[in-house]
């Protein structure tokens, strides 16, 4: 199936493209930073007091004094090399913070990803199937509701549901305290993992399903699967030899293009249940005014979401055989 | 489609047809949010004060949504806040539809231009809209000015996009090329026909912005970007309740995060049934 | 009532009727802007009838609901659709759920273009259609077989819809009709854009079809590939059939035409008189009192704007007109 005349420069053009896309990306969030009117030793030290020298040292230690031209040419001339500079608050290179944290939020959408999209589409078929019956209008209030909730408002209830009224799960952090790195079992995450992923899950579940349930409708009513009709296919079987096959592919390319709203969706998850992910961080890193590890964060996540839409568009442009129908009739 | 509030009108007003029943839903719907944002105005501080001889209170008659820890009445703050939401995601909703006009305008005068606006677009989506929404806040200092810069800087991009599409598809039609053949400037026309086609499109888009300005707007506050810990916004009060989930007092928490939920379902119930009843096609089901 | 009795008379005097159609109205409610709703009629008191081991041409202009007539007959229409009127299948009246057991097995669709098959699925598993367990060898062998008769070579099992050539898909599509064995053929608009070759050698599957007993239903616009091949042709017109005509009616000026439309239709061809007629059909919505044809017939009288003219049957045809005798 793949043209692969049409590989090299697709390639060519989606690396240049990352490559433009991060470099406007760091200068725009470095311009928003740097001239901020927050001062970032205020906003690291909070309402602690401390003497006039203590701060005098902390501004030299926050580049307070450097110009900013200085300082973005020194940041991003480190940053060619690899070196995202070392994280404000956690004083540890932000390479490391980043690849600790993304690696649990990592997990945290993985599982989430995956459970509302196969729970969103199997919804989606079978509202579809029934159009217009009880358990479509249940499914799309269902979808409904949840499109309006707010994130952070479901995580609490979540919490106060099955941590402080049941007692099921932990009330916060991702592992438990005082035990070493290599301490924590497989079950330990797990353990923390749950409310996060079912939290995101069950948000995650509604957008797929909606699309789905659109899309097999709009593929329903289609003329192929009319001529189908015509020659006595039904009900089911007629459902998983045409539906399915026809409304598999633009969901999955949807589900991939929702990392951007997977990655927000993970920020407020973790704020909930201080689980010690990448969007923990973020939230530190920018009430702290720590601007290496926010940065660093900014393009990590601009690099996440290019890769769920470049996987979208190989999906659209080489395994989906209509595109080809469409250039070829061109 | 049916929703909750349609699969009701069903039972209760079986004798309404669909045009009927679709404009009760848009007036009852904007009725309540009308209320909402002008009880939120009249709400003086007298209810607000504190009173530490009823503080912590679980919901019952005299205070429905209970009492906090200094003994505030949650229904009157949780009233306040949504006024507040409602106010600021009206701001950023129409700085995002102001924002979509003028790009879409520009797309419409040239390839470069065009090509420019879809750049824009595509750098606007590389980041998750959260975390922009954060730097912009964090940029412009944060506050309720941050907030709705950010909310409207982020929002604009799925609007453009239709609009986009709707002006080339415009740009074919026959009257267009005439205009264009009989001199008029790019500008003439793109006020004279071009605007006036968009203008419901625009509309529309607008009103169905409002519930993602509004979850956002309560998200980024909720986080600590927002609006001050001053204000009475529902992002505020949900994250102080937080603090007291432990002691188990969990209608600090629920009660103004359901109302917040309504009041979004509402936009979104007044954008759906706006939108069947200027395009009738998908009214059948 | 008389007439139709007539007319059932008829088919049993020829060959035997395989299908009947008998009052036949078809309308949809709809919503226009601002979600006012709206009936539309696109058929109305419709009778024909299809003999086996013939061809009965169903021919009317473009966008007049002639499709929706056989979508009517399978039992395919839209759920705001309002179905009105007997059809009857080999003695049978055709309910709904007799549709959906007859279709595919005894009544076959032979769709009009490409846009029919499953744009993600292979040709041969789409020929071949869902098949029980246990027959998929047999099917297999049968629909290369098929293949082979209409010339298309074994790489078409393995492409897609739109990997086919406009003949190649044509011979495709009346080959999922074969394949079910089916003994009434209801062709959909099989010809539009096919050269000359491939028109002549489209047409004379149906002929093929015919010869073997079945009883072909061909819809089109186009009047002269039918007369190619059919036995009776039925001239359709906003949503109704104004006459059923025996090809061999169609001679000279039309002197044995029944109706002044079909006269029309017939002057109107490049061949002969090259006469387009005035005017153009009533719009669905349009309501009209007495003939269909009143607007535009050039033999109109008082009595035509009063009611809708009854069949008459007519020199071993029928029409719906006053002015014939």
């Amino acid at each position: 199936m793949l043209d692969n005349a049409k590989i090299p420069g697709f390639i060519g053009k989606k690396i240049l493209r990352l490559i433009s896309l991060l470099l406007v990306v760091s200068f725009i969030s470095f311009m928003l930073v740097q001239y901020s009117p927050i001062d970032p030793v205020r906003a690291y030290l909070g309402e602690m007091a401390v003497s006039a020298e203590h701060k005098e040292k902390l501004e030299e230690y926050w580049g307070v004094n450097t110009p900013p031209q200085e300082k973005f040419l020194n940041w991003a001339g480190s940053l060619l090399k690899g070196d995202f500079g070392v994280s404000l608050i956690y004083r540890v290179p932000v390479t490391d913070v980043i690849k600790e944290r993304f690696t649990a939020s990592l997990a945290l959408m993985a599982s989430s990803w995956l459970i509302s999209g196969i729970l969103g589409f199997v919804l989606g078929i079978a509202a579809g199937m029934h159009k217009g019956t009880l358990f479509d209008r249940a499914i799309k209030t269902y979808c409904y509701i949840l499109t309006a909730t707010p994130t952070f408002w479901l995580a609490l209830i979540l919490l106060m549901i099955f941590s402080v009224q049941l007692g099921w799960f932990p009330i916060g952090l991702s592992v438990p305290i005082g035990v070493t790195a290599e301490n924590v079992t497989f079950f330990d995450r797990i353990e923390h993992l749950i409310l996060p992923a079912l939290t995101l899950s069950i948000l995650g579940v509604a957008q797929i399903a909606m699309f789905t349930r659109e899309k097999l409708i709009e593929v329903m009513s289609s003329d192929y699967v009319l001529f189908a009709k015509a020659r006595g296919e039904k009900g089911l079987d007629l459902v998983l030899r045409h539906g399915i096959r026809n409304v598999a592919l633009p969901a999955i390319t949807l589900q991939f293009l929702s990392f951007s709203e997977l990655f927000g969706g993970t920020v407020l998850v973790e704020q909930v249940f201080s689980y010690q992910g990448i969007g923990l961080a973020t939230v530190a890193a920018g009430l702290k005014s720590d601007v290496p590890l926010l940065l660093g964060i900014v393009l990590i996540s601009a690099v996440f979401v290019f890769v769920g839409n470049l996987i979208a568009d190989i999906i659209y442009e080489f395994i989906d055989p209509r595109i080809k129908q469409q250039e070829s009739t061109i | 489609m049916s929703t909750a509030v349609v699969n009701v009108n069903r039972s209760l007003f079986r004798g309404l047809n669909l045009r009927q029943k679709t404009l009760l839903i848009i007036g009852f719907t904007s009725l309540l949010l009308l209320a909402i944002v002008v009880s939120s105005l009249f709400i003086d501080g007298e209810s607000l004060s504190t009173d530490f001889g009823s503080k912590n209170l679980a919901p019952s008659l005299e205070h429905p949504f209970g009492t906090d820890w200094m003994g505030r009445d949650m229904l009157t703050r949780t009233l306040e806040g949504l006024g507040l939401s409602i106010v600021i995601g009206a701001f950023a909703s129409l700085i995002s539809a102001v924002l979509t006009i003028i790009l879409g305008l520009l797309s419409s005068a040239g390839k470069t231009a065009d090509s420019l606006v879809s750049w824009l677009v595509d750098l606007a989506l590389s980041i998750p809209h959260l975390l922009l929404i954060i730097l912009i806040s964090i940029g412009l200092g944060g506050g309720a000015q941050g907030v709705i810069i950010g909310v409207a800087l982020t929002h604009w991009t799925s609007l453009t996009r239709v609009v986009r599409a709707e002006i080339k598809q415009l740009k074919t039609q026959e009257y267009i090329h005439i205009s264009r053949n009989l001199g008029k400037s790019k500008w003439w026309i793109a006020t004279k026909h071009i605007l006036p086609h968009l203008i419901p499109q625009i509309l529309l888009g607008t009103i169905l912005l409002f519930p993602h300005a509004i979850l956002h707007e309560a998200s980024v506050t909720f986080l600590g970007f927002g609006l001050s810990p001053h204000e009475p916004a529902i992002g505020i009060i949900l994250s102080e309740s937080m603090r007291y989930l432990s002691a188990g007092y969990w209608w600090l928490a629920f009660f103004p995060g359901l109302s917040l939920l309504i009041v979004v379902l509402a936009f979104d119930l007044i954008g759906e049934n706006l939108g069947k009843l200027m395009d009738p096609k998908n009214a059948h089901e | 009532m008389e007439n139709k009795t007539e007319i059932n008379a008829k088919g049993k005097k020829g060959t035997e009727a395989l299908l009947k159609v008998e009052d036949l109205s078809l309308s949809f409610i709809q919503y226009a802007s601002g979600l006012r709703q709206t009936e539309l009629k696109v058929i109305c008191n419709l009778s024909i009838q299809a003999n086996r081991g013939e061809i009965l041409a169903v021919v009317g202009s473009s966008g007049s609901g002639k499709s929706l007539l056989a979508h009517a007959i399978l039992g395919i229409l839209p759920s705001n659709a309002k179905l009105d009127g007997k059809i009857e299948y080999d003695g049978q009246e055709l309910t709904q759920k007799n549709k959906e057991d007859l279709r595919g097995k005894e009544i076959a669709l032979v769709p009009q273009s490409v846009t029919y098959l499953d744009p993600l699925m292979k040709i041969s598993n789409q020929v071949i259609g869902a098949v029980e367990e246990g027959k998929e060898g047999l099917m297999k062998k049968l629909q290369r077989e098929i293949f082979q008769k209409y010339d298309l070579k074994p790489d078409v099992e393995r492409m897609f819809p739109h990997e086919l050539s406009g003949g190649m898909a044509r011979r495709v599509l009346v080959s999922t009709a074969v394949m079910s064995s089916a003994k009434l053929i209801i062709a959909d608009e099989p010809t539009p854009g096919l050269d000359e070759k491939t028109l002549n050698e489209t047409l004379s599957y149906f002929k093929d079809m015919a010869n073997k007993g079945c009883a072909v239903m061909l819809i089109t616009h186009d009047i002269e590939a039918a007369l190619k091949i059919s036995d009776k042709i039925a001239v359709f017109y906003a949503g109704t059939v104004l006459e059923v005509a025996n090809v061999k009616d169609f001679k000279n000026d039309g002197e044995n035409l029944r109706h002044p439309y079909t006269r029309a239709l017939w002057n109107a061809l490049p061949q002969n008189k090259f006469q387009a007629i005035k005017g153009h059909q009533p719009m669905q919505d349009e309501v009209v009192d007495g003939c269909i044809f009143y607007e535009r017939c050039s033999k109109k009288n008082e009595l035509c704007s009063k009611g809708i003219p009854q069949f008459k049957k007519v020199n071993g045809g029928v029409v719906r007109c006053n002015n014939v005798s």
